[in-house]
Protein backbone atom coordinates (compact mmCIF):
# COMPACT_ATOMS: atom_id res chain seq x y z
CA UNK A 1 0.00 0.00 0.00
CA UNK A 2 2.07 2.99 -1.08
CA UNK A 3 -0.43 5.47 -2.99
CA UNK A 4 -0.90 8.34 -0.67
CA UNK A 5 -3.85 9.07 0.17
CA UNK A 6 -4.61 11.47 3.04
CA UNK A 7 -7.75 9.05 4.03
CA UNK A 8 -7.65 7.20 7.11
CA UNK A 9 -7.19 3.28 6.77
CA UNK A 10 -10.48 2.56 7.19
CA UNK A 11 -11.81 4.68 4.90
CA UNK A 12 -9.49 3.82 2.51
CA UNK A 13 -10.65 -0.34 3.43
CA UNK A 14 -14.20 0.76 2.62
CA UNK A 15 -13.63 2.25 -0.73
CA UNK A 16 -11.52 0.24 -1.62
CA UNK A 17 -13.50 -2.73 -1.07
CA UNK A 18 -16.52 -0.72 -3.25
CA UNK A 19 -14.56 -1.68 -5.93
CA UNK A 20 -14.25 -5.24 -5.11
CA UNK A 21 -17.28 -6.60 -6.86
CA UNK A 22 -16.64 -4.69 -9.97
CA UNK A 23 -13.05 -5.47 -10.38
CA UNK A 24 -13.88 -9.42 -10.22
CA UNK A 25 -16.92 -9.35 -12.07
CA UNK A 26 -15.10 -7.89 -14.82
CA UNK A 27 -11.83 -10.39 -14.89
CA UNK A 28 -13.82 -13.74 -14.38
CA UNK A 29 -14.43 -14.08 -17.81
CA UNK A 30 -10.49 -13.05 -18.78
CA UNK A 31 -9.33 -15.75 -15.67
CA UNK A 32 -12.09 -18.58 -16.89
CA UNK A 33 -10.91 -18.38 -20.04
CA UNK A 34 -6.79 -18.10 -19.51
CA UNK A 35 -7.22 -20.97 -16.94
CA UNK A 36 -9.16 -23.14 -19.28
CA UNK A 37 -7.52 -23.11 -22.22
CA UNK A 38 -4.20 -21.89 -21.28
CA UNK A 39 -3.38 -22.61 -17.66
CA UNK A 40 -5.26 -26.02 -17.50
CA UNK A 41 -4.13 -27.17 -20.97
CA UNK A 42 0.20 -27.00 -19.83
CA UNK A 43 -0.92 -29.04 -16.30
CA UNK A 44 -2.61 -31.27 -18.36
CA UNK A 45 -0.02 -31.79 -20.78
CA UNK A 46 2.68 -32.16 -18.13
CA UNK A 47 0.74 -34.88 -16.20
CA UNK A 48 -0.05 -36.91 -20.09
CA UNK A 49 3.84 -36.51 -20.55
CA UNK A 50 3.79 -39.31 -18.06
CA UNK A 51 1.96 -41.69 -19.70
CA UNK A 52 1.05 -43.80 -22.58
CA UNK A 53 -2.40 -43.09 -24.42
CA UNK A 54 -2.98 -43.28 -27.79
CA UNK A 55 -5.71 -40.20 -27.33
CA UNK A 56 -8.67 -42.41 -28.13
CA UNK A 57 -10.55 -43.97 -24.72
CA UNK A 58 -9.50 -43.90 -21.32
CA UNK A 59 -6.74 -46.32 -21.56
CA UNK A 60 -3.83 -43.99 -20.13
CA UNK A 61 -1.38 -45.97 -18.34
CA UNK A 62 1.19 -44.38 -16.00
CA UNK A 63 4.70 -44.68 -17.19
CA UNK A 64 7.09 -42.50 -14.90
CA UNK A 65 9.55 -40.80 -16.61
CA UNK A 66 10.25 -43.49 -19.73
CA UNK A 67 8.91 -40.70 -22.16
CA UNK A 68 11.23 -38.23 -20.92
CA UNK A 69 14.11 -40.87 -21.18
CA UNK A 70 12.87 -41.69 -24.99
CA UNK A 71 12.74 -37.60 -25.57
CA UNK A 72 16.56 -37.98 -23.82
CA UNK A 73 17.38 -40.37 -27.06
CA UNK A 74 15.10 -39.08 -29.52
CA UNK A 75 17.66 -37.91 -32.20
CA UNK A 76 14.33 -36.49 -34.16
CA UNK A 77 13.48 -34.44 -30.99
CA UNK A 78 17.19 -33.49 -30.74
CA UNK A 79 17.42 -32.62 -34.47
CA UNK A 80 14.27 -30.52 -34.25
CA UNK A 81 15.54 -28.74 -31.25
CA UNK A 82 18.74 -27.92 -33.28
CA UNK A 83 16.69 -26.88 -36.93
CA UNK A 84 14.58 -24.02 -34.24
CA UNK A 85 17.97 -22.72 -33.45
CA UNK A 86 19.27 -22.38 -36.55
CA UNK A 87 16.13 -21.24 -37.66
CA UNK A 88 15.84 -18.50 -34.91
CA UNK A 89 20.04 -17.48 -35.33
CA UNK A 90 19.78 -17.08 -39.60
CA UNK A 91 16.55 -15.80 -38.71
CA UNK A 92 18.42 -12.97 -36.80
CA UNK A 93 20.91 -12.75 -39.03
CA UNK A 94 19.37 -12.24 -42.18
CA UNK A 95 15.96 -10.29 -41.45
CA UNK A 96 17.24 -7.71 -39.47
CA UNK A 97 20.13 -6.20 -41.38
CA UNK A 98 18.10 -6.84 -44.45
CA UNK A 99 15.02 -5.33 -42.55
CA UNK A 100 17.08 -2.21 -41.22
CA UNK A 101 18.45 -1.35 -44.63
CA UNK A 102 14.88 -1.18 -46.19
CA UNK A 103 14.04 0.77 -42.95
CA UNK A 104 17.01 3.66 -43.74
CA UNK A 105 15.81 3.53 -47.44
CA UNK A 106 12.18 4.07 -46.42
CA UNK A 107 13.08 6.57 -44.25
CA UNK A 108 15.53 8.44 -46.61
CA UNK A 109 12.54 8.40 -49.68
CA UNK A 110 9.92 9.86 -47.09
CA UNK A 111 6.90 10.07 -49.04
CA UNK A 112 8.93 9.47 -52.46
CA UNK A 113 8.58 5.37 -51.46
CA UNK A 114 4.98 5.63 -49.59
CA UNK A 115 3.77 3.55 -52.34
CA UNK A 116 6.71 0.90 -52.40
CA UNK A 117 6.46 0.68 -48.21
CA UNK A 118 2.66 -0.21 -48.87
CA UNK A 119 3.38 -3.57 -51.14
CA UNK A 120 6.43 -4.67 -49.06
CA UNK A 121 3.62 -4.95 -46.22
CA UNK A 122 1.55 -7.38 -48.29
CA UNK A 123 3.22 -10.43 -47.17
CA UNK A 124 2.35 -9.68 -43.45
CA UNK A 125 -1.30 -10.18 -44.47
CA UNK A 126 -1.60 -13.57 -46.09
CA UNK A 127 -2.11 -16.89 -43.93
CA UNK A 128 1.14 -18.97 -43.46
CA UNK A 129 -0.69 -21.96 -44.89
CA UNK A 130 -1.67 -19.69 -48.37
CA UNK A 131 2.14 -18.60 -48.70
CA UNK A 132 3.55 -22.06 -47.95
CA UNK A 133 1.01 -23.31 -50.49
CA UNK A 134 2.40 -20.70 -52.85
CA UNK A 135 6.04 -21.27 -52.43
CA UNK A 136 5.70 -24.91 -53.01
CA UNK A 137 4.62 -24.26 -55.96
CA UNK A 138 7.45 -21.91 -56.53
CA UNK A 139 10.28 -24.14 -55.52
CA UNK A 140 8.41 -27.13 -57.18
CA UNK A 141 11.71 -28.97 -59.54
CA UNK A 142 9.58 -29.54 -62.53
CA UNK A 143 7.13 -26.95 -63.07
CA UNK A 144 8.27 -24.40 -60.26
CA UNK A 145 8.67 -21.04 -61.16
CA UNK A 146 12.29 -20.95 -59.66
CA UNK A 147 13.73 -23.71 -61.66
CA UNK A 148 11.66 -21.62 -64.47
CA UNK A 149 13.41 -18.92 -64.64
CA UNK A 150 17.10 -20.01 -63.33
CA UNK A 151 16.52 -22.27 -66.90
CA UNK A 152 15.61 -19.45 -68.78
CA UNK A 153 18.75 -16.54 -67.96
CA UNK A 154 21.12 -20.34 -68.57
CA UNK A 155 21.62 -20.76 -64.98
CA UNK A 156 20.17 -24.52 -65.60
CA UNK A 157 22.80 -25.54 -62.85
CA UNK A 158 21.54 -23.81 -60.17
CA UNK A 159 17.94 -25.68 -60.59
CA UNK A 160 17.34 -27.36 -57.59
CA UNK A 161 15.13 -29.61 -55.80
CA UNK A 162 14.96 -27.20 -53.38
CA UNK A 163 12.44 -28.82 -50.94
CA UNK A 164 13.34 -32.66 -51.92
CA UNK A 165 17.12 -32.15 -50.90
CA UNK A 166 18.12 -32.45 -46.83
CA UNK A 167 20.66 -30.20 -47.22
CA UNK A 168 19.09 -27.26 -49.07
CA UNK A 169 15.22 -27.51 -47.24
CA UNK A 170 15.95 -25.35 -44.25
CA UNK A 171 17.18 -23.19 -45.91
CA UNK A 172 14.54 -22.89 -48.71
CA UNK A 173 11.97 -22.95 -45.99
CA UNK A 174 14.05 -19.85 -44.10
CA UNK A 175 13.91 -18.31 -47.35
CA UNK A 176 10.47 -17.91 -47.25
CA UNK A 177 10.01 -16.82 -44.01
CA UNK A 178 12.50 -14.25 -44.41
CA UNK A 179 10.08 -13.10 -47.06
CA UNK A 180 7.44 -13.70 -44.78
CA UNK A 181 8.37 -11.53 -41.95
CA UNK A 182 11.26 -8.80 -42.86
CA UNK A 183 8.53 -6.50 -43.72
CA UNK A 184 7.42 -6.48 -40.13
CA UNK A 185 10.57 -5.80 -39.04
CA UNK A 186 11.16 -3.26 -41.57
CA UNK A 187 7.87 -1.00 -40.27
CA UNK A 188 9.43 -1.83 -37.05
CA UNK A 189 13.02 0.19 -37.60
CA UNK A 190 11.05 2.80 -39.76
CA UNK A 191 9.28 3.82 -36.80
CA UNK A 192 11.95 4.08 -34.53
CA UNK A 193 13.81 5.99 -37.28
CA UNK A 194 11.12 8.12 -37.68
CA UNK A 195 11.19 8.60 -33.98
CA UNK A 196 14.87 9.89 -33.82
CA UNK A 197 14.52 13.58 -33.64
CA UNK A 198 16.12 15.61 -37.46
CA UNK A 199 17.90 18.32 -35.33
CA UNK A 200 20.51 15.53 -34.84
CA UNK A 201 21.31 14.84 -38.26
CA UNK A 202 21.38 18.55 -38.93
CA UNK A 203 23.44 19.28 -35.61
CA UNK A 204 25.84 16.48 -36.90
CA UNK A 205 25.76 17.59 -40.64
CA UNK A 206 27.24 20.95 -39.46
CA UNK A 207 29.92 19.33 -37.34
CA UNK A 208 30.95 17.76 -40.76
CA UNK A 209 29.53 13.94 -40.49
CA UNK A 210 28.85 12.17 -43.73
CA UNK A 211 25.87 10.33 -43.84
CA UNK A 212 27.54 6.98 -43.68
CA UNK A 213 29.64 8.01 -40.10
CA UNK A 214 25.97 9.72 -38.86
CA UNK A 215 24.51 6.09 -39.05
CA UNK A 216 26.86 4.24 -37.88
CA UNK A 217 27.85 6.60 -34.98
CA UNK A 218 24.16 7.86 -34.13
CA UNK A 219 21.60 6.35 -36.08
CA UNK A 220 22.49 2.80 -35.04
CA UNK A 221 23.27 3.26 -31.26
CA UNK A 222 20.39 5.22 -31.04
CA UNK A 223 18.53 1.98 -32.43
CA UNK A 224 19.97 -0.32 -29.98
CA UNK A 225 16.66 -1.38 -27.93
CA UNK A 226 14.64 -1.81 -31.05
CA UNK A 227 16.97 -4.07 -32.57
CA UNK A 228 17.48 -6.35 -28.78
CA UNK A 229 13.42 -6.20 -29.02
CA UNK A 230 13.40 -7.28 -32.55
CA UNK A 231 16.16 -9.98 -31.79
CA UNK A 232 14.08 -11.33 -29.44
CA UNK A 233 10.50 -11.22 -30.98
CA UNK A 234 12.21 -13.30 -34.25
CA UNK A 235 14.16 -15.74 -31.69
CA UNK A 236 10.41 -16.51 -29.61
CA UNK A 237 8.55 -16.50 -32.80
CA UNK A 238 11.27 -19.36 -34.10
CA UNK A 239 10.70 -21.48 -31.41
CA UNK A 240 6.82 -21.57 -31.97
CA UNK A 241 7.46 -21.85 -35.70
CA UNK A 242 4.68 -24.12 -37.56
CA UNK A 243 2.28 -23.34 -39.85
CA UNK A 244 4.55 -22.56 -42.94
CA UNK A 245 6.80 -25.41 -42.63
CA UNK A 246 4.01 -28.13 -41.71
CA UNK A 247 2.54 -27.00 -45.57
CA UNK A 248 5.92 -26.41 -47.04
CA UNK A 249 7.76 -29.43 -46.22
CA UNK A 250 6.13 -31.31 -43.48
CA UNK A 251 9.00 -31.68 -41.42
CA UNK A 252 11.06 -33.34 -44.23
CA UNK A 253 12.56 -34.87 -46.34
CA UNK A 254 14.46 -36.88 -43.72
CA UNK A 255 13.38 -34.75 -40.56
CA UNK A 256 15.89 -31.54 -42.27
CA UNK A 257 13.37 -29.04 -41.34
CA UNK A 258 11.77 -31.06 -38.40
CA UNK A 259 10.88 -28.42 -35.81
CA UNK A 260 9.89 -28.86 -32.26
CA UNK A 261 6.06 -28.15 -32.91
CA UNK A 262 5.75 -29.92 -35.91
CA UNK A 263 7.06 -32.95 -34.32
CA UNK A 264 4.74 -32.78 -31.48
CA UNK A 265 1.89 -32.48 -34.08
CA UNK A 266 2.99 -35.53 -36.07
CA UNK A 267 3.73 -37.59 -32.53
CA UNK A 268 0.17 -36.94 -31.20
CA UNK A 269 -1.97 -36.27 -34.20
CA UNK A 270 -0.78 -38.46 -36.79
CA UNK A 271 0.49 -41.26 -34.64
CA UNK A 272 -1.42 -40.89 -31.76
CA UNK A 273 1.26 -40.67 -29.29
CA UNK A 274 -0.20 -38.31 -26.61
CA UNK A 275 1.68 -39.43 -24.57
CA UNK A 276 4.99 -38.49 -25.88
CA UNK A 277 3.40 -36.02 -27.94
CA UNK A 278 2.94 -34.38 -24.76
CA UNK A 279 6.47 -34.56 -23.48
CA UNK A 280 7.66 -33.09 -26.91
CA UNK A 281 5.15 -30.15 -25.93
CA UNK A 282 6.18 -29.41 -22.24
CA UNK A 283 9.81 -29.44 -23.83
CA UNK A 284 8.88 -26.79 -26.42
CA UNK A 285 7.38 -24.69 -23.45
CA UNK A 286 10.64 -25.59 -21.33
CA UNK A 287 12.96 -24.31 -23.73
CA UNK A 288 10.94 -20.97 -24.54
CA UNK A 289 11.08 -20.40 -20.84
CA UNK A 290 14.18 -21.33 -20.72
CA UNK A 291 15.13 -19.13 -23.74
CA UNK A 292 12.98 -16.10 -23.08
CA UNK A 293 14.36 -16.10 -19.22
CA UNK A 294 18.34 -15.78 -21.04
CA UNK A 295 17.00 -13.22 -22.86
CA UNK A 296 15.42 -11.47 -20.19
CA UNK A 297 18.26 -12.00 -18.07
CA UNK A 298 20.76 -10.51 -20.33
CA UNK A 299 18.90 -7.43 -21.92
CA UNK A 300 17.19 -7.14 -18.83
CA UNK A 301 15.01 -4.20 -20.41
CA UNK A 302 13.34 -4.77 -23.00
CA UNK A 303 10.39 -3.77 -22.92
CA UNK A 304 8.59 -0.53 -24.75
CA UNK A 305 11.92 0.73 -25.82
CA UNK A 306 10.75 0.75 -29.51
CA UNK B 1 14.35 13.78 -40.82
CA UNK B 2 16.01 15.82 -43.76
CA UNK B 3 16.93 13.88 -46.86
CA UNK B 4 19.84 16.09 -48.68
CA UNK B 5 20.11 13.42 -51.24
CA UNK B 6 18.54 10.61 -52.54
CA UNK B 7 21.33 8.48 -54.80
CA UNK B 8 19.56 6.52 -58.14
CA UNK B 9 20.89 3.52 -56.39
CA UNK B 10 18.67 3.69 -53.60
CA UNK B 11 16.04 3.51 -55.93
CA UNK B 12 17.41 0.19 -57.31
CA UNK B 13 17.48 -1.36 -54.31
CA UNK B 14 13.89 0.22 -53.16
CA UNK B 15 13.09 -1.55 -56.63
CA UNK B 16 14.82 -4.76 -56.15
CA UNK B 17 12.88 -5.42 -53.05
CA UNK B 18 9.56 -4.47 -54.20
CA UNK B 19 10.32 -7.44 -57.28
CA UNK B 20 11.02 -9.90 -54.61
CA UNK B 21 8.11 -8.74 -53.29
CA UNK B 22 5.62 -8.95 -55.48
CA UNK B 23 6.37 -11.65 -57.50
CA UNK B 24 5.38 -14.50 -55.90
CA UNK B 25 2.30 -12.48 -55.52
CA UNK B 26 2.55 -11.63 -59.62
CA UNK B 27 3.03 -15.51 -60.04
CA UNK B 28 0.00 -16.84 -57.98
CA UNK B 29 -2.81 -14.14 -59.93
CA UNK B 30 -1.16 -14.58 -63.02
CA UNK B 31 -1.28 -18.15 -62.83
CA UNK B 32 -5.10 -18.67 -61.68
CA UNK B 33 -6.51 -17.24 -64.76
CA UNK B 34 -4.47 -19.74 -66.73
CA UNK B 35 -6.17 -23.20 -68.03
CA UNK B 36 -5.50 -26.37 -66.41
CA UNK B 37 -2.69 -27.50 -68.44
CA UNK B 38 -1.42 -24.25 -69.36
CA UNK B 39 1.38 -24.52 -66.34
CA UNK B 40 2.91 -27.65 -67.90
CA UNK B 41 3.02 -26.65 -71.50
CA UNK B 42 4.28 -23.68 -71.72
CA UNK B 43 6.59 -21.25 -69.31
CA UNK B 44 5.26 -21.23 -66.05
CA UNK B 45 5.90 -17.08 -65.51
CA UNK B 46 4.18 -16.87 -68.66
CA UNK B 47 1.13 -14.56 -69.25
CA UNK B 48 -1.96 -16.78 -69.34
CA UNK B 49 -2.60 -17.45 -73.32
CA UNK B 50 -6.36 -16.96 -72.50
CA UNK B 51 -7.42 -15.44 -69.45
CA UNK B 52 -10.27 -17.08 -68.13
CA UNK B 53 -12.06 -16.84 -64.74
CA UNK B 54 -13.06 -20.90 -65.15
CA UNK B 55 -10.90 -21.36 -61.93
CA UNK B 56 -12.77 -18.61 -60.00
CA UNK B 57 -16.48 -20.06 -60.57
CA UNK B 58 -15.53 -23.40 -60.06
CA UNK B 59 -13.60 -22.56 -56.87
CA UNK B 60 -17.09 -20.28 -55.84
CA UNK B 61 -19.23 -23.06 -56.78
CA UNK B 62 -17.23 -25.38 -55.13
CA UNK B 63 -18.44 -24.57 -51.40
CA UNK B 64 -16.26 -22.30 -50.90
CA UNK B 65 -18.80 -19.94 -49.24
CA UNK B 66 -18.66 -22.38 -46.59
CA UNK B 67 -15.43 -21.46 -45.49
CA UNK B 68 -16.01 -17.75 -45.64
CA UNK B 69 -19.19 -18.14 -43.67
CA UNK B 70 -17.94 -20.11 -40.85
CA UNK B 71 -14.32 -18.31 -40.69
CA UNK B 72 -16.59 -14.77 -40.65
CA UNK B 73 -18.46 -16.00 -37.65
CA UNK B 74 -15.62 -17.23 -35.38
CA UNK B 75 -13.82 -14.24 -36.23
CA UNK B 76 -16.68 -11.72 -35.95
CA UNK B 77 -17.70 -13.45 -32.76
CA UNK B 78 -13.77 -14.15 -31.43
CA UNK B 79 -12.58 -10.26 -32.23
CA UNK B 80 -16.06 -9.10 -30.15
CA UNK B 81 -15.22 -11.43 -27.31
CA UNK B 82 -11.57 -10.08 -27.12
CA UNK B 83 -11.95 -6.37 -27.19
CA UNK B 84 -14.94 -6.02 -24.58
CA UNK B 85 -13.14 -9.05 -22.43
CA UNK B 86 -9.98 -7.03 -22.71
CA UNK B 87 -10.96 -3.27 -22.31
CA UNK B 88 -13.13 -4.61 -19.26
CA UNK B 89 -9.67 -6.02 -17.92
CA UNK B 90 -7.67 -3.16 -18.53
CA UNK B 91 -9.73 -0.87 -16.77
CA UNK B 92 -9.80 -2.85 -13.90
CA UNK B 93 -5.96 -2.75 -14.11
CA UNK B 94 -5.34 0.83 -15.00
CA UNK B 95 -8.26 2.21 -12.71
CA UNK B 96 -9.45 0.27 -10.07
CA UNK B 97 -8.08 0.20 -6.98
CA UNK B 98 -8.51 -3.06 -5.79
CA UNK B 99 -4.99 -4.61 -4.98
CA UNK B 100 -5.74 -7.76 -4.33
CA UNK B 101 -6.25 -8.54 -8.14
CA UNK B 102 -3.29 -6.66 -9.45
CA UNK B 103 -0.84 -9.55 -9.25
CA UNK B 104 -3.04 -11.10 -12.12
CA UNK B 105 -1.82 -8.22 -14.71
CA UNK B 106 1.38 -10.13 -14.96
CA UNK B 107 0.08 -13.50 -14.95
CA UNK B 108 -1.74 -12.43 -17.74
CA UNK B 109 0.97 -10.67 -19.59
CA UNK B 110 2.72 -14.06 -19.20
CA UNK B 111 0.40 -15.87 -21.53
CA UNK B 112 2.18 -14.34 -24.02
CA UNK B 113 5.09 -16.74 -23.76
CA UNK B 114 3.12 -20.02 -23.81
CA UNK B 115 3.17 -21.46 -27.10
CA UNK B 116 0.17 -22.44 -28.67
CA UNK B 117 1.11 -25.95 -29.64
CA UNK B 118 1.75 -27.03 -25.76
CA UNK B 119 -2.16 -26.75 -25.39
CA UNK B 120 -3.19 -28.66 -28.64
CA UNK B 121 -3.49 -31.87 -26.78
CA UNK B 122 -5.70 -31.13 -24.18
CA UNK B 123 -7.37 -28.56 -25.66
CA UNK B 124 -8.71 -31.37 -28.59
CA UNK B 125 -9.47 -33.56 -25.74
CA UNK B 126 -11.54 -31.25 -23.68
CA UNK B 127 -13.26 -29.79 -27.33
CA UNK B 128 -14.27 -33.38 -27.84
CA UNK B 129 -15.30 -33.81 -24.36
CA UNK B 130 -17.68 -31.08 -24.40
CA UNK B 131 -19.34 -32.11 -27.51
CA UNK B 132 -17.98 -29.50 -30.15
CA UNK B 133 -15.27 -31.41 -31.77
CA UNK B 134 -15.80 -30.26 -35.77
CA UNK B 135 -17.68 -27.49 -35.02
CA UNK B 136 -16.94 -23.62 -35.57
CA UNK B 137 -17.68 -22.94 -31.91
CA UNK B 138 -14.92 -24.95 -31.07
CA UNK B 139 -12.26 -22.13 -31.96
CA UNK B 140 -13.74 -19.48 -30.09
CA UNK B 141 -12.45 -20.60 -26.84
CA UNK B 142 -8.65 -20.85 -27.46
CA UNK B 143 -8.97 -18.20 -29.85
CA UNK B 144 -10.17 -15.93 -27.35
CA UNK B 145 -7.84 -16.98 -24.69
CA UNK B 146 -4.68 -16.54 -26.82
CA UNK B 147 -5.44 -13.00 -27.92
CA UNK B 148 -6.25 -12.02 -24.59
CA UNK B 149 -3.03 -11.14 -23.01
CA UNK B 150 -1.51 -8.75 -25.89
CA UNK B 151 -5.25 -6.97 -26.27
CA UNK B 152 -5.05 -6.43 -22.16
CA UNK B 153 -1.80 -5.51 -21.95
CA UNK B 154 -1.77 -2.76 -25.00
CA UNK B 155 -5.37 -1.69 -23.60
CA UNK B 156 -4.08 -1.20 -20.36
CA UNK B 157 -1.46 0.84 -21.59
CA UNK B 158 -4.38 3.04 -23.37
CA UNK B 159 -6.35 3.35 -20.66
CA UNK B 160 -3.92 5.08 -18.37
CA UNK B 161 -3.74 7.59 -20.97
CA UNK B 162 -6.96 8.51 -20.67
CA UNK B 163 -7.00 11.58 -18.41
CA UNK B 164 -8.32 10.10 -14.22
CA UNK B 165 -10.32 13.81 -13.90
CA UNK B 166 -12.85 12.06 -16.47
CA UNK B 167 -13.75 9.16 -14.49
CA UNK B 168 -13.10 11.81 -11.03
CA UNK B 169 -16.01 13.65 -12.41
CA UNK B 170 -17.96 10.47 -12.62
CA UNK B 171 -17.64 9.16 -9.61
CA UNK B 172 -18.52 12.45 -8.12
CA UNK B 173 -21.49 12.72 -10.29
CA UNK B 174 -22.18 9.04 -8.93
CA UNK B 175 -21.27 7.18 -11.23
CA UNK B 176 -20.89 3.23 -10.16
CA UNK B 177 -17.58 1.83 -11.18
CA UNK B 178 -18.90 0.17 -13.87
CA UNK B 179 -21.29 2.54 -15.24
CA UNK B 180 -17.79 5.06 -15.59
CA UNK B 181 -16.35 1.91 -17.43
CA UNK B 182 -19.15 2.02 -19.98
CA UNK B 183 -20.22 5.66 -20.08
CA UNK B 184 -16.87 7.09 -19.85
CA UNK B 185 -13.89 4.43 -20.23
CA UNK B 186 -14.87 2.37 -23.48
CA UNK B 187 -16.17 4.93 -25.58
CA UNK B 188 -12.49 6.76 -25.06
CA UNK B 189 -10.65 3.33 -25.83
CA UNK B 190 -12.51 3.55 -29.18
CA UNK B 191 -9.02 4.35 -30.84
CA UNK B 192 -6.80 0.93 -28.66
CA UNK B 193 -9.49 -1.11 -29.62
CA UNK B 194 -9.82 -0.62 -33.39
CA UNK B 195 -5.87 -1.16 -33.30
CA UNK B 196 -6.55 -4.37 -32.00
CA UNK B 197 -9.57 -5.19 -33.61
CA UNK B 198 -7.44 -5.28 -36.71
CA UNK B 199 -4.57 -7.01 -35.45
CA UNK B 200 -6.75 -9.97 -34.19
CA UNK B 201 -8.82 -9.74 -37.39
CA UNK B 202 -5.54 -10.37 -39.22
CA UNK B 203 -4.04 -13.09 -37.36
CA UNK B 204 -7.41 -15.18 -36.11
CA UNK B 205 -8.61 -14.62 -40.01
CA UNK B 206 -4.90 -16.35 -40.94
CA UNK B 207 -4.98 -18.58 -37.95
CA UNK B 208 -4.35 -22.45 -38.82
CA UNK B 209 -2.96 -25.10 -35.75
CA UNK B 210 -6.52 -24.62 -33.98
CA UNK B 211 -8.80 -24.60 -36.76
CA UNK B 212 -6.61 -28.08 -38.36
CA UNK B 213 -7.38 -29.67 -35.25
CA UNK B 214 -9.96 -28.87 -34.11
CA UNK B 215 -12.55 -29.24 -36.94
CA UNK B 216 -12.25 -32.17 -39.89
CA UNK B 217 -14.83 -31.69 -42.16
CA UNK B 218 -14.99 -29.00 -45.08
CA UNK B 219 -18.05 -27.77 -43.89
CA UNK B 220 -17.11 -27.14 -40.33
CA UNK B 221 -13.52 -24.96 -41.43
CA UNK B 222 -12.26 -21.58 -41.72
CA UNK B 223 -10.72 -20.71 -44.66
CA UNK B 224 -7.10 -21.19 -44.28
CA UNK B 225 -8.22 -24.76 -44.36
CA UNK B 226 -10.15 -24.15 -47.60
CA UNK B 227 -6.60 -24.41 -49.61
CA UNK B 228 -6.49 -27.45 -47.72
CA UNK B 229 -8.68 -29.39 -49.30
CA UNK B 230 -8.68 -28.01 -52.59
CA UNK B 231 -5.68 -29.30 -53.33
CA UNK B 232 -6.86 -32.81 -52.52
CA UNK B 233 -9.73 -31.99 -55.18
CA UNK B 234 -8.12 -30.37 -58.14
CA UNK B 235 -4.49 -32.37 -57.08
CA UNK B 236 -2.66 -31.47 -60.22
CA UNK B 237 -4.44 -28.65 -61.63
CA UNK B 238 -2.29 -25.88 -60.23
CA UNK B 239 -4.03 -22.48 -61.94
CA UNK B 240 -7.49 -23.71 -59.90
CA UNK B 241 -5.36 -23.62 -56.60
CA UNK B 242 -3.80 -20.37 -57.59
CA UNK B 243 -7.04 -19.41 -58.01
CA UNK B 244 -8.06 -20.48 -54.53
CA UNK B 245 -5.19 -18.71 -52.83
CA UNK B 246 -5.87 -15.56 -54.57
CA UNK B 247 -9.24 -15.39 -52.87
CA UNK B 248 -8.34 -16.26 -49.44
CA UNK B 249 -6.08 -13.80 -49.51
CA UNK B 250 -8.18 -11.33 -51.40
CA UNK B 251 -10.44 -9.99 -48.60
CA UNK B 252 -7.74 -9.09 -46.16
CA UNK B 253 -5.89 -7.48 -49.35
CA UNK B 254 -8.79 -5.47 -50.08
CA UNK B 255 -9.46 -4.29 -46.66
CA UNK B 256 -5.49 -3.33 -46.39
CA UNK B 257 -6.55 -1.30 -49.74
CA UNK B 258 -9.01 1.20 -47.87
CA UNK B 259 -7.22 1.25 -44.64
CA UNK B 260 -3.62 1.39 -45.08
CA UNK B 261 -1.89 3.00 -42.71
CA UNK B 262 -4.19 1.66 -40.09
CA UNK B 263 -4.04 -1.60 -40.71
CA UNK B 264 -0.15 -0.95 -40.90
CA UNK B 265 -0.38 0.22 -37.51
CA UNK B 266 -2.75 -2.07 -35.83
CA UNK B 267 -0.53 -5.06 -37.00
CA UNK B 268 2.45 -3.61 -35.63
CA UNK B 269 0.71 -3.32 -32.33
CA UNK B 270 2.50 -6.45 -31.11
CA UNK B 271 5.99 -5.13 -31.32
CA UNK B 272 6.02 -1.77 -30.36
CA UNK B 273 4.70 -2.66 -27.11
CA UNK B 274 7.61 -5.29 -26.83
Amino acid sequence: MASVTVSSPAARRRRVNEYAPTAILFLAPTVILLLVFVAWPILESLRLSFTHWTGLGKSQTYVGLSNWARLLQDGVFWQALGNNLVIAGLSIAVQLPVALGLAVLLDRGGRRLRLFKLAYFMPLLVSSVAIGFLFKYIYDPNFGLLNAVLNSVGLKALAKSWLGDPALALYAVLAVICWQFIPFYMLVFQAALAAIPSELHDAATIDGASDNQFFWRITLPMLRGTIRTSAVLSLIGSLRYFDLIYVLTGGGPSGSTELMATYMYKQAFASFNFGYGSTVAVALILMVLVISGLVLLLTRRFQTEV
Amino acid sequence: MQRTQFHPLTWLLALVWLVITLFPFWFMVSSSFKGPMESYTRPVWALPVKPSFNNYLSVLEGGFFHYVGNSVLVVSLSVGLILILSAMAAYVFARLPYRPVKPLFGLIVAGLAVPVHVTLIPVYTLTTKLGIYDTPWALIGPYVAFSLPLSIFILTEFVRQIPRELDDAARVDGCSPARTFFSIILPLTGPGMATMGIYNTVMLWNEFVFAYTLTSSPQQRTLPLAIWEFQGQYSANVPAIMAVLTLTALPMIMAYLFGQERIIRGMMAGALKG
